[in-house]
């Protein structure tokens, strides 16, 4: 009896770790089916069949970097660039990792370590914010992260059957992403020091964006942003 | 069939993009951070995602140049507005895209 009672408990903790991380990860499905229906949209044109597309999806799940790599390939480029390339563009990453291990002290290495593989900018954003709030743990954040990998990975495959039949605008879909970025980047501002770092960080990467080919000038910008923050506040 | 230097690049492409999304989980997540790398770490979010967002509302083209006067500046300044007031995404997302779907068409 007492078994049956604990396995019911354990079924609905379970039910609210699923539940809990899909209401926090749909919207980062809206932004993301109407990008990966056009990344395989784009791949399918150079040359990729949507098997391949899909095993880009799952193996790298990063989208600004596939698109780099998509458009690397139609144009003949090495792998050994391409995969030099998506490095620098990815190394971002290096940093949100960094924020959300403040929060996951003595969690099992084993789940870190899928935890590590969906660390995208949304499931970033999102994941901090709910640890922050609290009532947040490493298996709803890992929910989070394999929905939105799933809604990724299943809708760059789509975008390589079919997808030139959805027109590009429709909808306004190609401003998900933006309206999700402008929404998270206020949750993100808890104070004066965050508000000043990211006006600093805005204005340096638009700066940076005009003279530096490439992705790199948003880890330039916030690197530089958020240390000139700290050495204003020393001095 | 999978031609086997595809399996190469993509599976490059995986680790160089796994690997830095592992280490600080893997191995900060068990030591206790320096007060001063917690607060720097602190800022970065905002940073990250401000560095990300304003280049996209106010340039455009390639080589990049300022651009203001675009449907993605004009439905941002709303669509800001409603994520301060409601601080929800799912609401925001649906706004925004409203929005921009609007001002594409009259512009």
């Amino acid at each position: 009896m007492k078994h049956k009672k604990m396995k019911q408990e354990n079924t609905k903790e379970n039910k609210n770790t699923l539940m809990q991380g899909w209401a926090a990860v749909w919207p980062v499905c809206v932004g993301y089916v109407p990008i990966g229906i056009a990344f395989g949209v784009l791949a399918r044109k150079a040359g990729l069949t949507p098997l391949e597309i899909g095993l880009m999806s799952l193996f790298v799940f990063a989208g600004s970097s596939q698109f780099i790599a998509v458009s690397m390939l139609s144009a003949g480029a090495a792998a050994a660039s391409i995969i030099l390339t998506t490095f620098i563009v990815n190394i971002r990453h290096l940093l949100m990792s960094s924020s959300l291990a403040v929060f996951l002290g003595n969690s099992d290495r084993k789940k870190l370590s899928l935890f590590a593989y969906g660390v995208t900018d949304e499931s970033f954003a999102i994941n901090l914010a709910r640890f922050r709030e609290g009532g947040w743990d490493l298996n709803r954040s890992l929910v989070v992260n394999h929905i939105a990998n799933m809604a990724w990975v299943a809708s760059t495959v789509i975008g390589g059957y079919g997808g030139q039949f959805i027109p590009e605008r429709a909808f306004g879909i190609g401003y998900a992403l933006v309206a999700m970025f402008i929404c998270l980047l206020i949750f993100q501002i808890r104070g004066r020091k965050h508000l000043i770092t990211a006006i600093l960080a805005g204005v340096l990467s638009v700066i940076f964006s005009l003279i530096i080919p490439g992705n790199i000038y948003v880890v330039l910008a916030s690197v530089l942003a958020a240390t000139l923050m700290l050495a204003f506040k020393r001095l | 069939m999978i031609k086997s230097e595809y399996l190469i690049l993509v599976v490059g492409m995986g680790l160089v993009t796994y690997i830095p999304r592992w280490i600080p989980l893997f191995f900060l997540s068990k030591r206790k951070l320096p007060p001063l790398i917690i607060e720097w770490l602190d800022l970065i979010p905002a940073a990250i995602l401000s560095a990300l967002l304003l280049p996209e509302l106010i340039t455009a083209g390639s080589p990049r140049h300022i651009e203001i006067f675009r449907p993605e500046l004009l439905a941002a300044i709303p669509t800001f507005l409603f994520a301060v007031k409601t601080k929800s995404l799912g609401g925001t997302v649906v706004l925004g895209m409203f929005l921009f779907w609007l001002l594409e068409k009259v512009m």
